[in-house]
């Protein structure tokens, strides 16, 4: 919600970022709202977007980001910004991208499985030399705890407990309570990876968008989300299988090339699944719904994860 | 043989080839060296899943799957079209596969 008044302001601003000359838009499109929440507030115009990062979002930080995403070395990985800093609107910086056309929700069959999985291989595959320094450690573990804690701060509710024992059985590190373990591979990663972070920009290569997150960790939290949608029961064990080919042809270090990858999948996706139902519960109990079967299958999930701790069955220690 | 707790006649039972000493007034039962392992062996074989009716759409071999995953049965088949996963399919993609 952008109870503060910034989308107005925020509009103006893409607009003039489209047409710096003209006092006024001279090209007669509107303005499109793409996102609107606290840690993210959108706005397009023609070919332009401007997005509104939270306002608690450490400017050292972002710098880092933003130089990964606009460094040559990233050009058909990244979407490059259109402008290399950010600036300030109510509390909040703003950066410019170019638009790109987004994955389309409602054609499961034409999700770019191969190309994620090509484009996060690629990423992980950064070599060190090119990385600005001051990248800070990417955010998954912090965005899980964040989704927990907004759980516990939803109330009580009846899917809760599941949930929390899930989380309760994961790693230290994996809560955001401790350093990654230096026995886990580490590598750039996205932070955030899910099909709405392509898009399809104007050379019609699909690009990962979305840097808010993005830095040193382990490239597996990458995988993780997939891997967890399969592992629930909503992504089919072919396109899973597709996804997954794909990584390991391109060379992605975050699995071994030919052998089971969950021993490196189990943690992540474990934590991705109990982000996941703990926002599904929060969404619910604000809109005062009740859980529909595809959030009830990641509750289910919970449970069962707490039944089988990590580092028992198969030896998914770290 | 005698039970050793009351004293009172047992009996000998064959469960799945595995002989049982059961005791006539307490009830009470005799296992012989290896034959609580036996036990819990056949119990294990008693635990695992029917095999597939023929003709059932086979499992991806290539795709393992951890501990907490989802029942192999719970994905309704492969290819995701059609039935009960192709609903479920379309309603999770389009939300579940988009959110942060």
């Amino acid at each position: 919600m952008t109870a503060n008044g910034l989308l107005p302001v925020l509009s103006a601003k893409v607009r003039g970022a489209v047409h710096p000359a003209a006092g006024a838009c001279v090209c007669g499109t509107g303005d499109s709202v793409l996102a609107d929440r606290p840690d993210g507030t959108v706005v397009r115009h023609a070919g332009t977007v401007a997005k509104a990062h939270a306002a608690d979002t450490e400017l050292t930080a972002l710098a880092a980001r933003m130089a990964v995403a606009a460094h040559p070395a990233f050009g058909g990985i990244l979407l490059p910004p259109l402008r290399p800093g950010a600036v300030e609107l109510h509390g909040r910086p703003v950066t410019f991208w170019p638009y790109g056309t987004p994955v389309d929700r409602d054609d499961p069959d034409a999700a770019p499985w191969e190309e994620a999985a090509g484009l996060l291989a690629r990423l992980h595959r950064t070599p060190d030399a090119v990385l600005p320094s001051g990248l800070p450690p990417m955010r998954g573990p912090a965005k899980a705890a964040r989704a927990i804690a907004r759980l516990r701060a939803a109330g009580p509710h009846p899917a809760a407990a599941p949930v929390l024992r899930a989380w309760a059985v994961l790693p230290a590190w994996a809560r955001d309570e401790a350093p990654m373990p230096d026995v886990r591979v580490r590598a750039l990663c996205h932070g955030d990876l899910h099909l709405g972070q392509l898009v399809r920009a104007a050379g019609g290569d699909w690009l990962l968008i979305d840097i808010d997150d993005l830095g040193l960790g382990d490239p597996a939290w990458d995988l993780a989300r997939p891997a967890a949608w399969f592992a629930c029961g909503l992504l089919p064990p072919d396109e899973w299988d597709r996804f997954l080919t794909a990584y390991r042809k391109a060379g992605g270090p975050a699995v071994p090339a030919d052998s089971d990858p969950w021993p490196a999948l189990d943690v992540p996706a474990r934590a991705l699944t109990a982000q996941t139902a703990a926002l599904a519960i929060a969404k619910s109990v604000a809109a005062e719904r009740p859980l529909d079967e595809v959030e009830t299958s990641v509750i289910d999930a919970c449970d069962r994860m707490a039944a089988h701790p990590p580092g028992l069955a198969g030896g998914y220690a770290t | 043989m005698q039970c050793p707790k009351c004293h009172a006649p047992m009996h000998t039972y064959n469960r799945n080839g595995v002989q049982i000493e059961q005791c006539s007034g307490c009830r009470g039962i005799f296992l012989d060296y290896g034959e609580l392992e036996s036990l819990t062996r056949l119990e294990g074989q008693y635990a695992q899943p029917a095999p597939p009716p023929p003709g059932a759409p086979q499992a991806y071999p290539s795709a393992p799957a951890p501990a907490w995953g989802a029942p192999q049965g719970g994905h309704g088949g492969h290819g995701g079209h059609g039935g009960q996963y192709g609903h479920h399919r379309q309603k999770s993609f389009g939300r579940m596969l988009f959110s942060s």
